[in-house]
């Protein structure tokens, strides 16, 4: 195991899929001369050429349907779109082609394709490079949705959904590419279902997934050192389909829970995870589930406004303080 | 131009250039975050068109490389530097920052972020002017590689095919971040990319602003005649990196030096001094001026302005008391 930091694990992941596996390839805006604009695919260019390491023209809808239309038929391509902000433009391609081939086609055909994209509020990059898109992503029936937290998580997730029968969008975090941490050596595949504990508690679940758990895992230190409240931290490292029963067995313990997320809460990953909580495990509830979320504006460029808008550990530090009557 | 008017060009023209190398200065300082696109080399693109143009008449959207485009409208700069600055006096009251400078009083219609965005949007503000007989035009500057998304091609056609007086003005610098055109682009000179849509469209050298005159004022006349789009292309090079998060190392240094001895203000300023227009001792004089007016009052504006009240942040997310929200008007 060696620390690595989170863009050096999916660049490991991508090279030892390409060495693999001569139909993996790499395509997007800025992808091989450059090596990324986060580095995830530094050095590849130089190693595998320009056939397989493909600098795009900026055309996400095009660029997206001609790697859909390559896994049609065995290619697996990995699309990085540079900011989900431009992802809205390859929009159709995903939803209504990689989505839907399997099921249109009667299981005929599928697209394995794996779309990597950041999310999320960085510094004061404005209102069209500020956006979160996972729960649009969420929404589509036939896309799998991941977002890993951590190094590993980015690494075991990229290589198993390069080698995945279907599509799979992975929702990354402008913020988090220099985040380091354990990656296993070998060969590792995450899986790309499921939830993970990432850190055990008795009293109230906290909710969150890729920068968010970070957040909860801050709070709930904070609050078992201050306030003697013992939070589990559930890592929803899969947003589609979400772990019913990961969110039921922790709800079932601590009967209560908080969701965290950077995104606004209308239509979110907060209100499936209390939709979810409400059709599986209502009665185990001790208190009203809480959402922490952004405030459902465009993001502003100001940094103090742009503070404001998002969430943080205070704000879940407060929600779960409110939860107990503090 | 009359030589009054290029002596005024070539201010002009340095002002945008200290500008923004103060604009650079000040995200060294921290005083401006996000992503910040700075215009060094292109001068003569932004001015000569406007030369050719009526600021503040026309019509004017851009990338996000906007600043200059939104100075040469009329916008205030002290409000451009402010709204870099995120302050609440700024030209977007510091909500949009660098990307998104607006100045709709001024017809400048903004900075957008998405490559390839304002090309339709252009076109609809044509198709409103057209709607409402107006004489102004509708001007739209992006770079080369935004000619890769497919709204270009669907402007362009809905701009012939419905006659809209729109003028697409290309700055071609050759790159799109650290791509290089000929990597992306299968047909390097974007003029000929247009001919497949039966619209006028000329290449011109964008380093010299007479010339980038010239151009712009047949295409300007053929817009504002009733006679449809036009594009205009301009070949020019941007000295600094795409972004201030850009190392710029993709390019190769001796193709760096032969633009630099193509500068549209020194070329212009040359072509003064040797005219006997003006002397190397007014050039520096107004250099000078640039610079105290940039410090003490553009910077200084900035510096102390307010920043929006965190009170306000759901302010201007949806309209203010909008009587059809309700049911009508009462
Ligand atoms: C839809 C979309 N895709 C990608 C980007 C990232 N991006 C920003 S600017 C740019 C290059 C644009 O180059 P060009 O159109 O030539 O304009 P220049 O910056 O050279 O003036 C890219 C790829 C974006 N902002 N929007
Ligand atoms: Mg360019």
């Amino acid at each position: 195991m060696a620390a690595i930091m989170y863009w050096e694990a999916l660049q490991r992941a991508q090279d030892e899929e390409m060495a693999r596996d001569p139909l993996v390839i790499v395509m997007g805006e800025d992808v091989g001369v450059a090596g990324g604009t986060y580095k995830a695919t530094k050095g590849l260019y130089d190693k595998y050429g320009a056939e397989r390491v493909i600098d795009t023209p900026i055309s996400e809808n095009g660029f997206t349907g001609l790697a859909i239309g390559a896994s049609f038929i065995g290619v697996r391509p990995v699309i990085e779109i540079m900011s989900v902000n431009f992802a809205w433009l390859a929009m159709d391609q995903i939803f209504n082609s990689a989505a839907k081939v399997r099921y249109m086609s009667g299981g005929q055909l599928t697209a394995p394709v794996v779309i990597r994209s950041p999310g999320g509020t960085a510094h004061q990059l404005g209102a069209q490079h500020s956006a979160r898109m996972e729960k649009v992503f969420m929404g589509i029936a036939g896309l799998r949705v991941v977002t890993p937290s951590t190094p590993k998580q980015a690494y075991g997730m990229l290589k198993a959904a390069i080698r995945c029968n279907d599509p799979v969008f992975i929702n990354e975090h402008e913020l988090m590419y220099n985040m380091k941490g354990e990656v296993p050596d070998g060969d590792y595949f995450h899986p790309l279902e499921g939830s993970e504990v990432a850190r055990p508690g008795r009293d109230v679940t906290l909710f969150g997934y890729n920068i968010s758990v970070h957040w909860c895992l801050e709070a709930a230190e904070f609050l078992a050192t201050h306030h003697g409240i013992d939070c589990e931290v559930v890592d929803l490292f899969t947003l589609s389909p979400l772990d019913r029963a990961g969110i039921k067995a922790s709800v079932s313990k601590t009967h209560r829970a908080v969701i965290a997320e950077e995104a606004e809460a209308p239509v979110g990953v907060g209100s499936e995870v209390i939709a979810i909580i409400n059709e599986e495990c209502f009665f185990e509830l001790d208190a009203a589930p809480l959402r922490v979320s952004a405030r459902n504006v465009p993001i502003p460029y100001n940094h103090k406004l742009e503070k404001a808008a998002i969430p943080s550990a205070k704000d879940i530090v407060h929600a779960v303080l409110k939860m107990f009557g503090k | 131009m009359t030589p009054a008017d290029k002596k005024r060009v070539l201010r002009e023209m340095l002002f945008a250039r200290r500008f923004e190398e103060r604009c650079y200065e000040a995200y060294v300082e921290r005083k401006i975050g996000g992503f910040l696109h700075l215009y060094p080399g292109q001068e003569a693109c932004a001015q000569g068109v406007m030369e050719a143009a009526r600021p503040g008449h026309d019509y004017v959207i851009t990338g996000y490389r906007d600043h200059i485009h939104a100075i040469k409208c009329g916008a205030d700069p002290k409000a451009v530097m402010a709204e870099l600055y995120g302050k609440e006096t700024g030209s977007s009251k510091g909500r949009g920052g660098s990307m998104h400078i607006f100045d709709v009083e001024h017809h400048f219609m903004g900075g957008y972020a998405l490559v390839g965005g304002p090309f339709p949007l252009a076109a609809g503000i044509a198709k409103a002017l057209k709607m409402k007989g107006s004489d102004a035009i509708s001007i739209c500057f992006l770079g080369d590689a935004a000619n890769n998304q497919g709204t270009f091609h669907e402007s362009l056609n809905m701009a012939k095919v419905w006659n809209l007086p729109v003028l697409y003005v290309c700055e071609n610098n050759l790159y799109g971040i650290g791509t290089r055109i000929d990597r992306s682009t299968a047909v390097v000179d974007q003029y000929k990319r247009v001919s497949g849509y039966d619209i006028p469209a000329v290449q011109v050298d964008g380093q010299d602003v007479e010339v980038v005159y010239q151009a712009a004022k047949i295409a300007v006349d053929h817009v504002r005649s009733g006679k449809g789009p036009y594009f205009l292309e301009l070949m020019t090079y941007r000295y600094r990196g795409h972004s201030m998060s850009d190392s710029n190392a993709y390019r190769a240094k001796d193709e760096e030096r032969m633009w630099s001895k193509r500068d549209p203000i020194i070329m212009l300023r040359d072509r003064l001094v040797e005219a006997g227009e003006i002397s190397l001792d007014d050039y520096k004089a107004m250099d000078a001026g640039i610079l105290h007016q940039i410090e003490g009052e553009i910077i200084k504006f900035a510096e102390e302005s307010p920043e929006p009240s965190v009170n306000e942040l759901e302010k201007y997310v949806l309209a203010d008391n909008d009587p059809y929200v309700r049911g009508g008007a009462r």
